[in-house]
């Protein structure tokens, strides 16, 4: 491994965890235009988090160490996620340090370190979150994983940038299995981003929300890192599903035209993708907490079809 | 002497040996728990790490045998020590060590057994799982299983005067006897009619087909009843909490994994190759024990009974695994049950550091607190935050997130699954991948009870006041913790290492090892073909850099002013703790979901009720529609039975008579 490689690896880093707001900003505008409201500027999400860097952290007496943990955590173990996935470019360094499988793990690490912290204060509104974000998890963790063995079948390996490649280098055919699959996994970024139908990422009503429960106790810097975070949870699951379903223009050599390439591409798929997201959103409502296994459930079904389907007709 | 220190056999035999003499000593003076306490459980500790080390300088060496003239005339006891005992082996010295460290500083004046007595049956079990391990004929095997039964029936009714402990130690005495039975029937199958009972005399009869799948059969049910496989888990979720925390630590961590040890020395061993379709039962009962578990576990409200039930999940896994192995042992492809193998002497290893830190964990809270029920615990991390923050080590690890260990096992496994396809059996090919589907929601429910169970207990606010009260654990329990969360930690992190350990066992077995790969110490590639690998280090490193990144950039960049204030209440003004989700509130939606599978009764106050009552008991249906009408078939039959017990001196003299009068007829 060059040292180029390494410069390529800390810029699609930092090109990650610096895109991550924007694309949520993009998400938001396309939803204002499409429900004829005025859009807020793309720029809105890092005003946001600057204006939180900026204010003075109010934490609860009896939070523990863990609660003022956990932000740093769960930025870390998406930052590292976004390492792992191959956004821009196949071949790099430390994508061998996880494959998919371990990718899943990873985020489930966010996830367990975000509950915990929920329930750290010990009230009511943390804990509901926390059981809920956990249900949300239990079920959807699963989900993505059958979605991963359908791909690793389909490639024979479960590493992400060679899955990448593989499928890329197959000429463009409507694949069954993979079409289920893809269902499955729109279905599991939906729920494990907290959208609709599963949460609404704009609302503040305690009852019904999810990610925002969780986040209740948070302010300032923590509340900042942590809103940080989905962004770059929402960025990274739209990678994974790029990496997964349309891999093509991903650079696998480190030629700099085809990292430029790489880069426009991702763009445009981003642009394509949020706009799909704001879409759904704004198509579908909210399901209520207890038809959210249901959705999941299905979820899980679809892929589970996609893996039966793959092994039936190998396709 | 020089002779025994050369053969690591000799060196387990007289380390064993020394476990039980130091069981002994405890007589010396039955009282004291000073000397229990402070002298005998240390020793006990140092022993178990001398035996890890002993069978760990075994593991490159050929397996040893060894005849001793003691036991009945013209049977001798055979002892053997190859590469799947001495892991086993390692397995109980290294755990047992914290488990016996941190008992040193539990035990207290007046519980029950006293502690002279307690620490000879305590060591009388290390001794006799030893042994088990050491067995190279059926009879020492029996010996060493029953003392094991035994000792730890002792151990788990050391609160005997409570009347709910000693039902519980009984359904466990009589699970164990089953499932003995059930053993020695497999042993006397096995042996194929040369009447020799020597394992290597099994292993050279060639067993027709038939009465080999009676004996794989019997081994599966016996050693299943041990290791608490559904539905032969009962006992489990009643005796862990009837026992004491370092007890249900050994029982769960260590003695769970002789009927593992045991079930692979049966398929792989004594039966030779195991033919493919014996590994469908495992397989499914496997799968079955893990969903059930797992399930049941996020139901529960007693801390000990949770973590119980989240051991059958375990065994679960272990025995889908196994039954994956022999699956593909079958087939003859060699390679994905030797990686099948390890990943499941992976998970054995982990279990038996994680289980034994939470148990440990709880049995600090219990003394702390007094409390089992998680409805009076929380907020424990501030009063004891040594326990807290091992603990936390242990459920992230049993949690099964990386970089801990508990990922690298279920991984391991995961992607042994990924070879089932490739089984020639039709509709068996197809339906073994959807075992890795509902492995992974296992897993994932696995996470949902570890939040809970550490949520509950650790964080929030306290739910009694009492539990302001609450001390941290002395010196002696926080080195036990601390021994097994390193463990938890260090195998995470040197997956290599440990692998390249457990491959001596699977070229032992003649399944070969893992393919060698040119990847460097520190990156796992189980299968070089498909370019899966997986590097806790480098994972755990560049967390942390981020980590700490974000933390020094954030302080530099803008300011490091922090503000103590009320929670939030949304202006209600009066937060108390009762306002918490409670353990019952936090499994509400496994509940809801898994409905059928729970034997709910739930009782609802009226709006008119003076006193209204909210009364929600979960009960297990297979108890209900297994086990009662079993029991109650039983007591019937007894009933008539009694009637030959006429009480009269007379009429027995008349059984005698009639009974000799029938023998002679059948002689003559």
């Amino acid at each position: 491994m060059s040292v180029f490689d390494w410069i390529v690896q800390v810029t699609g880093i930092a090109l990650a965890v610096a895109a991550a707001p924007v694309f949520v900003g993009w998400v938001n505008q396309c939803r204002a235009w499409l429900q004829n409201k005025s859009a807020p500027s793309i720029l809105l999400p890092y005003r946001g988090i600057r204006k939180l860097f900026h204010k003075d952290a109010v934490i609860a007496v009896n939070a523990s160490p863990l609660f003022r943990l956990a932000p740093y955590v769960v930025f870390g173990a998406m930052v590292t996620a976004a390492a792992v996935i191959p956004s821009i470019a196949t071949r790099l360094p430390f994508t061998q340090a996880a494959d998919a499988i371990a990718l899943v793990g990873l985020l489930a690490t966010a996830r367990v370190f975000l509950s915990l912290a929920a329930m750290d204060v010990g009230t009511a509104f943390g804990t509901m979150g926390a059981r809920r974000e956990m249900m949300i998890g239990f079920l959807a963790e699963p989900a993505l994983l059958v979605v991963i063995f359908v791909v690793s079948l389909t490639c024979a390996t479960t590493a992400l940038p060679m899955i990448a490649e593989r499928l890329s280098a197959q000429s463009f055919a409507l694949n069954p299995s993979l079409a289920f699959t893809a269902v499955a996994f729109t279905m599991v970024l939906l729920a494990e981003n907290a959208r609709i139908p599963v949460d609404n990422p704009a609302t503040h009503l305690e009852l019904t929300m999810i990610h925002e429960a969780l986040l209740l106790e948070y302010s300032a810097r923590h509340l900042a890192l942590m809103e940080w975070a989905a962004a770059l949870k929402l960025f990274n699951y739209a990678c994974i599903g790029f990496a997964v379903f349309i891999p093509w223009g991903i650079a696998t050599t480190h030629a700099p035209v085809s990292l430029a390439v790489s880069v426009v591409l991702l763009g445009v798929k981003l642009a394509v993708a949020g706009a799909g997201l704001a879409l759904i959103e704004t198509v579908s409502a909210k399901l209520r907490v207890f038809r959210a296994p249901e959705f999941l459930a299905t979820a899980f079904l679809f892929a589970v079809l996609g893996l039966l389907v793959r092994l039936l007709l190998g396709a | 002497m020089s002779y025994a220190l050369d053969s690591p056999l000799m060196l387990c035999l007289l380390l064993l040996t020394a476990w039980s003499l130091v069981g002994l000593a405890g007589l010396a003076r039955p009282s004291s728990i000073a000397f229990a306490g402070r002298t005998l459980f240390p020793l006990g500790a140092l022993l178990g790490v001398g035996l890890a080390v002993a069978a760990a300088m075994n593991l490159n060496h050929p397996a040893e045998q060894l005849v001793l003239p003691i036991g009945l005339p013209d049977l001798p006891v055979h002892l053997r020590l190859d590469g799947l005992s001495s892991i086993f082996m390692i397995l109980l010295g290294a755990a047992s060590a914290g488990i016996s460290i941190f008992a040193a500083g539990y035990f207290r004046q007046g519980e029950g057994t006293a502690p002279g007595l307690l620490c000879l049956q305590y060591h009388l079990f290390l001794a006799s799982m030893g042994f088990v391990l050491l067995a190279d004929d059926a009879y020492a095997f029996m010996l060493a299983w029953e003392t094991m039964a035994l000792s730890s029936y002792f151990l788990v009714t050391t609160q005997h005067r409570i009347p709910e402990i000693r039902q519980a130690g009984f359904l466990y005495l009589l699970m164990a006897h089953l499932g003995a039975i059930a053993i020695l029937l497999s042993f006397g199958v096995m042996q194929g009619g040369s009447w020799h009972f020597t394992f290597d005399a099994m292993r050279a009869a060639h067993l027709d087909p038939h009465w080999a799948t009676v004996a794989f059969s019997l081994a599966l049910i016996g050693f299943g009843a041990k290791a608490g496989l559904v539905p032969l888990h009962v006992w489990l979720p009643e005796a862990h909490p009837a026992a004491p925390s370092p007890v249900s630590a050994l029982m769960s961590g260590v003695m769970l994994k002789t009927a593992l040890y045991g079930m692979i020395r049966v398929s792989f061993d004594l039966l030779g190759q195991p033919m493919w379709w014996w590994g469908l039962l495992p397989l499914c009962l496997g799968l079955f024990s893990a969903l059930y578990g797992v399930v049941f576990a996020a139901a529960q409200t007693d801390m000990k009974r949770l973590l119980a039930y989240s051991s059958i999940e375990n065994i679960g896994i272990l025995f889908t695994g196994l039954g994956l192995a022999i699956v593909f042992a079958g087939v003859d492809m060699h390679a994905a049950a030797a990686l099948t193998l390890i990943a499941v002497m992976y998970h054995a290893m982990n279990h038996a550091f994680m289980k034994s830190l939470l148990f440990l964990g709880t049995g600090a809270v219990l003394h702390a607190t007094g409390e089992r029920n998680l409805g009076h615990l929380g907020g424990l991390i501030h009063r004891m935050p040594w326990v807290a923050w091992l603990t936390l080590i242990g459920v992230l690890a049993i949690a099964g997130l990386p970089p801990l260990n508990g990922f690298v096992s279920e991984w391991l496994l995961l992607q042994s699954f990924l070879f089932a396809y490739k089984v020639p059996h039709p509709f068996v090919n197809m339906l073994l991948p959807l075992g890795a589907a509902l492995l992974a929601l296992a897993a994932a429910l696995a996470g949902y009870v570890m939040v809970k169970f550490f949520g509950v207990i650790f964080l929030g606010r306290p739910r009694e006041s009492t539990l302001k009260r609450a001390h941290d654990a002395g010196f002696a329990e926080r080195l036990g913790l601390a021994w097994l969360a390193l463990g938890c930690v260090l195998l995470g992190f040197l997956p290599t290492h440990v692998i390249s350990l457990f491959s001596i066992v699977t070229r032992e077995l003649e399944l070969g090892g893992l393919p060698q790969s040119d990847a460097p110490w520190w990156l796992l590639v189980p299968i070089p073909e498909r370019q899966s690998s997986y590097a806790p280090l480098a994972f755990f490193a560049v967390i942390l850099i981020v980590v700490v990144l974000a933390f020094v950039s954030v302080r530099f960049f803008y300011h490091q002013r922090i503000r103590k204030g009320a929670a939030w209440d949304c202006g209600f003004g009066r937060l108390n703790s009762r306002m918490q989700d409670t353990a019952e509130g936090f499994g509400q939606p496994i509940r809801h979901l898994f409905q059928p599978l729970f034997a709910i009764v739930r009782e609802l106050p009226s709006p008119f009720d003076s006193n209204p009552r909210y009364r929600l008991e979960i009960g297990d249906r297979i108890w209900r529609a297994l086990y009662q009408p079993l029991g109650a078939f039983v007591r019937q039959i007894a009933d008539k039975v009694a009637w030959l017990q006429q009480g009269r001196i007379a009429t027995y003299l008349l059984y005698s008579f009639v009974t000799l009068v029938v023998l002679l007829a059948l002689m003559l």
